[in-house]
């Protein structure tokens, strides 16, 4: 992995099995967010493969990819809403853009997925006139428009109070458990992390790559590696 | 807060710095960037021995140069002591110093020849080239794709983007076109009038409007009202990670940002054109009626029988290609912007200029066009 002529990480090798909430940890500047620009098709890693279902995200047709594409839905960082369109909008795009339902059944979809997240009534509203957190749940509501396989999750506590990010995390494993959907989520935020993750990856940005692979509480209770523990002690190891 | 003051000495080999709040009575008393000098002239292994009279006050900027003699002093490979500090003093220094500088971090200032600086903006410039037509290539592609009905393009942003290059920018190129025919007008009168040809003035305000100005003040308005506002509103789209979203839903940011703008240029600037031609020459009309001995009727008839529809079709046809660049320079500048506040602004600067540059060249290439086929 690089960026632009800097190495951030190399030699990366891990397997996310259908129905784990994956989390992607590491210290600020490790490529958390570049690993997910490759994962999520956004942009093509300087070397190697990312395989979904054996298959190589990079390397298959542009029918295939656009196919594997709605099987994921991102929320990203800054919630990424589309500003110019209201919640509704938003949430209906990819279901009118990718499906043949009529504006009735889409209306309702939206309303359904609106009101998972908590956002029952605000259909007309438009980003800007909402808070960060419900962005983040209305982008999540977008996220989850087509059903897709796997949800992925850039620093979803990135701008949230305690309160709201704990709502959120509680959502994530609602829709994992309820949906069956498998997620994977980017953060470096403690609490997340052990309130939600089944398998976890460290990323280490002295050694530029993998430090621990695991569940984040093993790694704390077995782990080895320094950093490691530093990470998850949140640097109380060292005292 | 007294300053602090520094004292040195070398004792066994061992520089001594004393840091008091009083003035020294033997001379000693030296400055921080003194010291720096003194450290330089030191060799490796010596040691460096900082010390503090008991109730020392010490001040930020005192703590920071300790810290820079500290840095200094490891990466000369000499020994630093610091003892009988202020508290306070010790633990900012030992919070300095917890995490070390990563190896390779630093940018040190280039000074590179003037060949490599000559050699790096051309390459810079040939990259904008470049990115230029490979936008304007895969522009094509989802064009044709577009007009053969198989480009997912949002109607409802085409209209949008319709309202706002066209009607909305209305009162500005009826402002601009105006006064750019009473310039032309006032311009040509003072210099007919020598030769008693006053009249002419309809002709050089007829063909001037129809077959450069109106196109060319049309597009540079739009180029810096319109095209600023799509290098913006792309720009604002890329930091907060919206193109992203488009794209992961594998929506094509070309069909779903760029042809709606480019078809809603394509579309309004000929129109534009139009009305801008007609107010220049309305804005001629109106001076010549008022400072020549021209009659409306007069200058109606001189602009009709200077004037042919070829004057019309030449800026017609030169709007809709200025429309083109004006889009396709707002748009590069928008999608290619960087993840900043600052790259916005950035990234309006040289949709504008771009712009602007463009449709100079390319009026310069029409001018020599028609010289050659003879229109």
């Amino acid at each position: 992995m690089r960026y632009g002529e800097v190495l951030i990480q190399e030699h990366l090798s891990f397997t996310i099995n259908k129905g784990d909430v994956f989390v992607i940890m590491g210290g600020s500047g490790c490529g958390k967010s570049t690993l997910l620009k490759h994962l999520i098709g956004l942009v093509p890693p300087s070397a190697g493969k990312i395989l979904y279902h054996g298959r190589n995200f990079w390397e298959v047709t542009s029918a295939e990819r656009e196919r594997l594409l709605r099987n994921m839905g991102v929320l990203y960082q800054k919630g990424a809403l589309w500003t110019s369109m209201t919640l509704a909008e938003n949430v209906a795009m990819p279901i009118r853009q990718y499906t043949s339902r009529s504006e009735k059944e889409i209306k309702a979809i939206v309303e359904y997925k609106l009101s998972l997240v908590g956002l029952a009534g605000f259909e007309g509203y438009y980003p800007s006139e909402i808070s960060g957190g419900m962005q983040k749940r209305a982008a999540l509501a977008r996220a989850m428009a087509l059903d897709p396989e796997v949800l992925f999750f850039d620093e979803p506590s990135a701008g949230l109070d305690p309160v709201s990010s704990k709502l959120l995390d509680d959502l994530i494993l609602e829709l994992n458990q309820s949906l069956g959907a498998t997620v994977v989520v980017v953060t470096h935020e403690l609490a997340s992390i052990f309130a939600i993750a089944s398998n976890s990856v460290f990323l280490d940005a002295e050694t530029k790559t993998i430090a621990a692979l695991g569940h984040p509480r093993e790694m704390l209770e077995h782990g080895k590696d320094e950093r490691v523990m530093r990470f998850l002690t949140r640097g109380e190891r060292d005292r | 807060m007294s300053p602090v003051r520094v004292l040195s000495s070398s004792h066994d080999g061992v520089l001594l710095i004393s840091l008091r709040s009083s003035p020294d009575p033997v001379g000693l008393e030296t400055s921080f960037d003194a010291l720096d000098d003194a450290v330089s002239a030191l060799q490796s292994g010596t040691t460096v021995r900082v010390s503090a009279n008991e109730g020392l006050e010490i001040d930020s900027s005192a703590i920071a140069r300790l810290f820079a003699l500290a840095r200094q002093c490891a990466s000369r490979e000499l020994c630093f002591e610091a003892h009988g500090l202020p508290a306070s003093a010790e633990r900012l220094l030992a919070l300095a110093h917890s995490v070390p500088e990563r190896k390779g971090t630093r940018r040190v200032p280039r000074h590179d020849p003037f060949l490599v600086n000559l050699g790096r903006a051309t390459i810079s410039l040939w990259t904008t080239i470049t990115d230029w037509f490979s936008f304007t290539g895969e522009l094509l592609v989802e064009s044709v794709n577009f007009v053969r009905g198989r480009a997912r393009v949002p109607v409802r942003d085409i209209w949008l983007t319709l309202d706002q290059c066209g009607p909305s920018a209305l009162p500005i190129v009826t402002l601009i076109s105006t006064l750019v025919g009473v310039i032309l007008a006032f311009i040509g009168a003072q210099q007919l009038r020598q030769f008693g040809a006053t009249i002419y003035v309809a002709n050089l305000v007829g063909v001037g409007m129809l077959r450069e100005m109106g196109a060319v003040m049309a597009a540079v308005i739009m180029a810096g009202r319109t095209g600023a506002a799509f290098a913006a509103q792309l720009g604002s789209m890329q930091v907060n990670e919206e193109i992203d979203a488009l794209k992961t839903f594998g929506f094509s940011p070309m069909q779903y940002l760029v042809i709606p703008r480019v078809v809603a240029l394509v579309v309004m600037m000929p129109l534009l054109c139009l009305y801008a031609d007609f107010l220049g020459i309305f804005g001629g009309a109106i001076i010549s009626s008022l400072t020549l001995d021209l009659s409306l009727v007069q200058y109606y008839n001189q602009t009709v029988s200077a004037v042919h529809l070829s004057d019309v079709w030449l800026g017609v046809s030169k709007s809709v290609v200025f429309g083109v660049l004006i889009a396709i320079a707002g748009c590069v500048a928008g999608i290619r912007c960087g993840r900043s506040a600052s790259a916005v602004g950035t990234a309006v600067t040289t949709a504008v200029v771009s712009g602007i540059v463009s449709i100079v060249i390319s009026d310069a290439l029409f001018a020599l066009l028609t010289e050659l086929v003879g229109i």
